[in-house]
Order: C-alpha cells, then sequence, then structure tokens
C-alpha cells in the first residue's frame, strides 16, 4: 500500500483547555496554598496592573479583585523558576520558564514579607517537587514497617511496587483523615467500590517515554538540595540588597 | 481566561505517566469516537490527533471523577458539572483498569493528601516529623488543617 504524503496542516486553533473546570479548582473552598494582591507587568514595556492572586496546586490564579468569581487568568507553574529582579518597582520578583520566546511574569508585592512568602510558595509549588518528597515519605514509611531506618537510597534502586487496585477518588471527602487512623497495608480492593478508610496506594512503577535526564538519578537528598539551592540565593540576595544604602533604584 | 500555553505546550511534551492512543470522545452531545494519542503528565491529560506533534487538547485533571464506562471504557467528569462526560475506549480491561488508576492518582490534591498520610504516620510510628529534615515542616500546603473536614 503506497503512502500518499500528509498535506501540511494550516496553523490550528488554539489549544483547548477545560477552563470552566480551571475556574471551579481556583475558587473552591479549600484554603489556598498562598493568596494577595501582587501587581502584574503586562507586557515588557506594559504598566503594573494590581490582581488578587491565588496559589492552588501548581497552579496561579489571578482575579481582578478578591472578590471575583472568575480569574483573569492562570500561570501554570511546572518547570518555571522564581528569581529577584532588577525592577524600578519595590519587592520585585519574576517567574521564569525556559525556553525561547517563554515568558517572563514579572511581579511584585506589597512588603517584603510577602514577597518572601510568595517566592517561597512559588518556588515549591511545581508538583514534580510534591512528587518528589511524597515518593521519599513512602520510603522512609515503607523502611521503618520492615523494622528499622534504611539509609537514604537513589530512587532507582528501589525495586518496583506493584500497585494493588485499591480505589482512591478524586473527590475531597475525609478518607484521608480517616485512613491515618487504620491499618496500614493497602488492601486490594475491588473497582468501583466506595472509597474506604484506607492508605492511598502505592504508585506503580514510573513509566517514562523518556529518561528524564539528570534528576532521574539523583538522590531524593540531592534533588531537594537543588531546589533548596535557588530559595537560599534567593535569600542571600535579598540580604545583600538590603544592605545597599538608601534610596538606590539600581539603574 | 487567559493561560501560559506555550508552557503547556512544552509539558506535553515531557515525559509521560502513561501514553496510549485510545478512543475518545468529547463531552458534547452527537460526538463521535476518535483516535487520540492520550498523554498523562503530572496533573494534565493531553490528547493528541495520532499524527500531529501538539496537542488538540488538555484536561487539567483537579476534583474530577474516574468512572467505569462498559466493559473496556471509562470517562471522566468534573465536580461542577457531574453530567458531562469525556468517554475514553480502552483495548481492554487491563488497560482501562491501569488508565483508571493512575487518572485517579494524577491529581495534585490526591499527591498532598498522600503526602499528609505519609507524614502523619510516620511522626506516629518515629515520633519524628519527616519533613523537619527537609526544612519544611512549616509549609502551609502539608498542614493537616489544609485538607477538608
Amino acid at each position: 500500500m503506497t503512502q500518499v504524503p500528509r498535506p501540511h496542516r494550516p496553523r490550528r486553533a488554539a489549544m483547548k483547555l477545560n477552563e470552566r473546570s480551571l475556574a471551579f479548582y481556583a475558587t473552591c473552598d479549600t484554603p489556598a496554598d498562598n493568596e494577595g494582591f501582587l501587581y502584574k507587568k503586562g507586557g515588557r514595556h506594559a504598566a503594573y496592573h494590581r490582581r488578587w492572586f491565588v496559589l492552588r496546586g501548581n497552579m496561579l490564579f489571578y482575579f481582578e479583585d478578591a472578590a471575583s468569581r472568575e480569574p483573569v487568568g492562570v500561570i501554570i507553574l511546572e518547570g518555571c523558576t522564581v528569581e529577584l529582579v532588577e525592577a524600578a518597582e519595590e519587592f520585585a520578583f519574576a517567574v521564569r520558564f525556559a525556553g525561547a520566546r517563554a515568558r517572563t511574569y514579572v511581579l511584585a508585592a506589597e512588603s517584603q514579607a510577602a514577597m518572601e512568602g510568595w517566592v517561597k510558595a512559588l518556588s515549591r509549588a511545581s508538583f514534580d517537587y510534591l512528587r518528589l518528597v511524597v515518593r521519599e515519605l513512602e520510603r522512609q514509611l515503607e523502611a521503618v514497617r520492615s523494622g528499622g531506618a534504611a539509609p537514604p537510597r537513589r530512587p532507582r534502586a528501589l525495586p518496583p511496587k506493584e500497585n494493588g487496585c485499591a480505589v482512591w477518588s478524586a473527590e475531597p471527602p475525609a478518607a484521608a483523615a480517616a485512613a491515618a487512623a487504620t491499618a496500614p497495608a493497602p488492601a486490594g480492593a475491588t473497582p468501583g467500590s466506595q472509597p474506604g478508610p484506607e492508605p492511598p496506594p502505592l504508585p506503580p512503577r514510573r513509566r517514562a517515554s523518556a529518561p528524564n535526564g539528570p534528576l532521574d538519578s539523583a538522590s531524593f537528598a540531592q534533588l531537594h538540595e537543588w531546589y533548596g539551592q535557588e530559595v537560599r540565593e534567593l535569600r542571600s540576595q535579598w540580604l545583600k540588597s538590603q544592605a545597599q544604602p538608601e534610596g538606590g533604584g539600581e539603574a | 481566561m487567559r493561560y501560559n500555553e506555550k508552557e503547556l505546550q512544552a509539558l506535553s511534551r515531557q515525559p509521560a505517566e502513561m501514553a496510549a492512543e485510545l478512543g475518545m470522545r468529547g463531552p458534547k452531545k452527537g460526538s463521535v469516537v476518535k483516535r487520540r494519542l492520550v498523554k498523562l503528565v503530572v496533573n494534565f491529560l493531553f490528547y493528541f490527533r495520532t499524527d500531529e506533534a501538539e496537542p488538540v487538547g488538555a484536561l487539567l485533571l483537579e476534583h474530577c471523577r474516574i468512572t467505569q464506562e462498559e466493559p473496556s471504557g471509562f470517562s471522566i467528569s468534573f465536580l461542577e458539572d457531574p453530567e458531562r462526560k469525556y468517554h475514553f475506549e480502552c483495548c481492554s480491561e487491563e488497560q482501562c483498569q491501569e488508565w483508571m488508576g493512575a487518572l485517579r492518582r494524577a491529581s495534585y490534591e490526591f499527591m498532598r493528601r498522600s503526602l499528609i498520610f505519609y507524614r502523619n504516620e510516620l511522626q506516629k510510628m518515629t515520633g519524628k516529623d519527616p519533613l523537619e529534615q527537609f526544612g519544611i515542616s512549616g509549609e502551609a500546603r502539608f498542614q493537616l488543617s489544609g485538607l477538608k473536614a
């Protein structure tokens, strides 16, 4: 069978996203991971707009004001770094993404304390980071259950964990709090059964379509160090900038 | 709602937790099943036309419900509109179960609850807070009080 060469597709419509669900997640009842007013720079040569920011998980939503029901927009925080910036605006910092033509979001807080709080919160907001911490705690719990603390090991050296069919609803009922009080071993439950007072199932062996690169072979301590380094560097920058004489808006 | 599309596209190119060609049907009435490359990366489910490098779309997997549909299919719906379902068809019961399990564990909120659970268990068993050694025991996002009652 001969292959007909596919015609070049014209430029497609923008990627679809379940925006209604995003808005719902943004405005749900649970306490946000951080929230407050920040000034957001419109573009490289644009003015700052004061917006109400809400950090939830790895999503940074921004609203016209604190009472709005619908976000103006969202910054998806996976793969970003958070840095101080030289700006006319006080207490400024940036959320920067890698890659050509990637946008840098310049934000400014209303106080030093608020800026520090935001930088810390945003630096640790990624799903990747959370997953690292969870895997490390899992490893520790496994070690304690099998009778004695194990020395820190590379994640790859662990035997693959086979997952049972335990059901764990993604909805926010009180199952987690109830689970904390019950027996350790995750039981295999039949699919479709109610989420009972069970611990979360262990994730199956990670399937990667390509290796992760340098991070993949680092131990948790090294990875945590890598994340923590950013925060330390920022902190030393703050301390240096505090030491500078008054009236210095850097040229 | 504005969002950083370039970064989301870049995310769709990251190593996936799960990736497979599945039948997919959108939530609108009368929509037909289409073959899509479906890829789970962090808490996003991307779906591509099978011959394209850029995704057609993405679903953020927070506050969603995964339901089994017929012998080897499942649907994803969201808390704000449970009747609006994205349908997926797998090639076997086994593949279906695998995907359902992975998707249920894929949300940031699930990860957070897992962390709080393990932290609590370790604290009970060892008398020590396992997050202290990493300097994050004070983080608001990891407190029990963050869970809905």
